[in-house]
């Protein structure tokens, strides 16, 4: 049946052919147990005790926490209906902060339908929380006509001690003023708002480091459109990987008067991408935060901060910024304790389909006078396929000493084992005159785009492993993820995990850590400093290991952590020092502090 | 520079144009997420070529072939692991060697090693599936140089047809489902279908001989191609290439082998008194 043309003995070439044969035998089944190994290792096996063996489990609690909270989704112009589920796919947010400053950490959480209340749920401080958001002024903030909820975030623009609220939305932003913890007063005119974003992403920063809180805020959409009384179809990105057809950047600088001035074209940050995620640390070592954006049907895009004055793009030089993605998530963590910030990056992972799969990027040494580069290890750390990812974040949630990740994911979970995947990779490798008009997608007729998806929970082994126990250790909901926050909601030094759904529950996964775990917490309060301290560098020092995180005023996708940083110690029995960098600048130091407990730090010299 | 062109060996024009797509691409839109998976690509399949050509046959085989498998195998598989790029441009060139029927292959080798990984490693590995920029001018500039150097080297007749036979079943496509038609057009207006188009489907050493045979077998490749749409897979121009091009391929061998056995036959019976 087979021959070979004959160039010596026949015999020869059947031995050959024989042998080639089984070398290509051999690579086909190489293959198989690659791809078996390669997305099979990341998960650890079936475990009945996940505290002995990964050092924590987690159980959803919401409603044991007095938390009924379910998400619902607007629906725009009639004219999207045949694709409404994955147009209106985002609104699900949470931001943690304790607006009463009474100690413990309170959320809210953000509705999207015309007219759906959003929630505020003040942390009682006896395990159980209250939904106050009418009575402090925060829940009807749906109105038609206005837009609806995005997200939001906490950050004292006005330094009086109380957390006030920034709200961003498919619609009119808004600040509200925090009167004492007693109610909010909406101050969005006076501040210089504009009247309509379609935004998807914001921060507090203080970029020119003068103490005053500013704001980031990016559109998605572009502005000048109404979704909910489109003029054309022709909205949606011009390409799947290249489009630059999507909402402004906004800088608002804060004048320290309760009024805000729009600086991002002087400070160079233009772009229209469909940024989805903002974050702000101290990348380049400069005492000023830098601003990464993830942006979707793009690539990222890295603004280095010169000195306040200027940004600077960076993201082709630096290498964040090279290849086109869907990003959907910005957060920085300390992975390896060497004290660099790395940036983890979530885009789209579907087996068959689509593997981009989440970028870690992580800072190369630099040589004096070298510029910041950074490489992407997520595929080595084993943090790459999660699937549609949204928010992840960064926390030790084991507290053994090393930065672990909590990601979410799910697009649409509609009609179940039905797929619009197919007709979604259809269009959106089409031409730009196809793939921007919304009226030539195929519609979606109740279909999923992965759905149901299973969460990632990966623990850091600190030598450059992630392990992946999301069901070992409880978190085994199926919902569509967007944000993920995480918060010691007891004080109890354990950090719990609160996820908003996209048309789903809030749900709180309360952490029970292994006994013998030891670590220490720091809130902080600026003086010279902005008094959230939002931006302020803490490194950590202990058993010959070192920890930085900074302070944040908003991180993950759509989504703030508790202000307060926590550090897991694993078995030591004590911290050697405490540096503090203030975003003034000023370096405070804490020489041996005792461990497991939190420490309320205020700027002074 | 025209008479260079035209004096050109014909076999280096297809790995000068897919070259050219590659830098272009990546200059323009960085379509590349990392350079060493394409060089792993590209390097795995020459190698494999020179070491398999000079044990199986005793010589220095040209490695035009195995670097347009390699570089087809860099562009198209997407995974965030090398070892995709490896085991794909191995298979491919492999192939060549192992799947081979009466002194041919039977399979265009990149279709085939891409094919495979595809297949049995769909959690890691996929394939290119996006736009090289929104402009329509590179698309365009993509689409003239490749039907000159096709044209060149006598392989427009499969490349016109293709186009011609994917409108028509995308057109019926969209008339079955209800989908837009611009929806169901869209696919041929991305790079994947350009390095199909070009590079795959007009491979001469997995084509049947007459010219009437290739036409026939490439609207036969669009039209499984629909089939396989229409029953929603996203990868189905290359696994229509996959299942229609070695079936051609064995029907004419059978043919010949039927033509030649009658001849036979016919010559004995006249032989006999």
């Amino acid at each position: 049946m087979v021959s070979m043309t004959s160039m010596t003995g026949a015999g020869r070439q059947r031995a050959l052919w024989t042998l080639w044969t089984l070398v290509f035998i051999a690579s086909l089944g190489a293959v198989v147990a690659l791809n078996r190994s390669t997305a099979g290792s990341r998960r650890s096996g079936a475990d009945t005790d996940a505290v002995a063996r990964h050092g924590f489990r987690l159980e959803e609690s919401a409603r044991r926490l007095g938390i009924d909270f379910v998400h619902q989704g607007p629906t725009f112009d009639a004219r999207l209906d045949h694709i409404m589920p994955q147009v209106a796919a985002m609104g699900a947010s949470v931001a943690v902060g304790d607006f009463d400053r009474d100690g413990w950490e309170d959320l809210y959480v953000t509705n999207s339908a015309e007219g759906s209340l959003n929630r505020l749920y003040r942390n009682k401080g006896d395990g159980t929380f209250a939904d106050v958001a009418p009575t402090m002024g925060l829940a009807d903030v749906n109105r038609a006509g206005t837009g609806v909820s995005m997200g939001a975030l906490w950050g004292d623009f006005d330094n009086d001690g109380y957390e006030d609220l920034f709200l961003y939305k498919y619609g009119r932003p808004e600040l509200f003023r925090n009167d004492g913890g007693r109610t909010f007063v909406r101050v969005s005119e006076r501040a210089g708002l504009p009247q309509w974003v379609n935004a998807n992403a914001a921060i507090w920063w203080d970029y020119d480091a003068d103490g005053w809180l500013d704001l980031f805020l990016s559109g998605y959409w572009a502005e000048d459109i109404d979704l909910w009384h489109l003029k054309t179809t022709r909205i949606m990105p011009e390409s799947f990987e290249y489009a630059e057809n999507g909402g402004r950047k906004y800088v608002f600088r804060n004048r320290g008067d309760g009024t805000f001035e729009e600086t991002s074209a002087a400070l160079g940050i233009q772009s229209r991408r469909w940024t989805l995620a903002a974050a702000a640390a101290d990348l380049s070592g400069t005492g000023y935060p830098d601003l990464f954006l993830a942006n979707d049907y793009g690539i990222a895009q890295l603004y280095t901060n010169q000195s306040g004055k200027k940004f600077v793009e960076v993201g082709t030089e630096t290498g964040v910024g090279r290849t086109p993605k869907s990003g959907m998530n910005a957060s920085f963590g300390d992975i390896f304790n060497d004290g660099r910030l790395s940036i983890y990056k979530t885009n789209i992972s579907e087996p068959g389909v689509l593997v981009q799969a989440n970028d870690h990027w992580v800072p190369k040494p630099r040589a004096a006078g070298a510029g910041l580069e950074f490489e992407n290890l997520a595929s080595t750390l084993g943090v790459d396929l999660g699937g549609w990812s949204w928010g992840a974040q960064f926390g030790d949630l084991n507290n053994d000493g090393t930065l672990d990740m909590y990601l979410v994911n799910g697009y649409v979970s509609a009609g179940e084992r039905t797929s619009y995947w197919y007709d979604f990779a259809e269009i959106a490798v089409g031409h730009n005159r196809i793939i921007a008009d919304a009226s030539n997608w195929p519609p979606m007729r109740g279909r999923s785009l992965s759905g149901y998806q299973h969460k990632r929970v990966w623990i850091n082994d600190g030598v450059g492993r992630f392990t992946e126990v999301a069901q070992d250790v409880g978190a085994s909901d199926t919902h569509d993820g967007r944000a993920v926050a995480l918060a010691d909601l007891s004080n109890r030094g354990a950090l719990d995990v609160i996820v908003a759904n996209q048309r789903g529950p809030l749900l709180v996964y309360k952490n029970t850590v292994s006994p013998g775990r030891h670590w220490i917490a720091f809130d902080l309060e600026g003086t010279a400093s902005n008094r959230s301290a939002i931006g302020a560098r803490v490194e950590v020092h202990w058993s010959g290991q070192r920890q930085v995180q900074e302070v944040s005023g908003g991180s993950g996708f759509s989504a703030q952590n508790q202000r307060r940083l926590h550090y897991g110690l694993g078995s030591a029995a004590e911290v050697d020092v405490v540096i503090i960098r203030w975003p003034s600048g000023w370096i405070q130091t804490i020489e041996h502090p005792r461990i497991d407990r939190l420490y309320r730090v205020k700027e002074s010299r | 520079m025209s008479r260079f062109f035209l004096k050109l060996d014909n076999r280096l024009l297809p790995p000068i144009l897919i070259t050219c797509i590659l830098i272009a691409a990546h200059l323009s839109f960085g379509i590349l997420e990392a350079y060493e998976r394409t060089a792993l690509a590209i390097v795995t399949a020459i190698g494999a070529e020179l070491a398999l050509g000079r044990i199986t046959y005793g010589k220095w085989l040209h490695p035009a072939s195995a670097y347009i498998s390699g570089i087809s195998v860099g562009i198209l598989v997407r995974s965030p692991f090398l070892w995709p790029y490896f085991f794909a441009s191995l298979i491919s060139i492999l192939s060549k060697y192992v799947l081979r029927l009466n002194g041919r292959h039977l399979w265009n080798p990149s279709n085939l090693g891409v094919s495979a990984v595809l297949f049995l490693a769909p959690e890691t590995v996929s394939l290119l599936s996006i736009q090289w920029g929104n402009n329509l001018w590179p698309m365009a500039v993509i689409w003239l140089l490749g039907f000159v150097i096709v044209w060149r080297v006598g392989r427009l007749h499969v490349s016109a047809t293709y186009v011609v036979s994917f409108v028509v079943f995308a057109l019926i496509r969209s008339a079955i489902t209800g989908n837009p038609w611009q929806a169901t057009l869209a696919p041929i207006t991305g790079p994947m279908y350009q390095l199909f188009i070009f590079f795959m489907v007009t491979d001469p050493k997995v084509a049947v001989r007459p010219r009437w045979g290739q036409v026939v077998v490439v609207i036969a490749v669009a039209f499984v191609e629909m089939l396989l749409r229409l029953n929603e897979f996203i990868y189905a121009p290359f696994y229509a290439l996959f299942l229609v091009g070695p079936s051609a391929l064995l029907i004419e061998m059978a043919h010949g082998a039927w033509l030649r056995a009658q001849g036979s036959r016919l010559k004995q019976r006249l032989a006999e008194p």
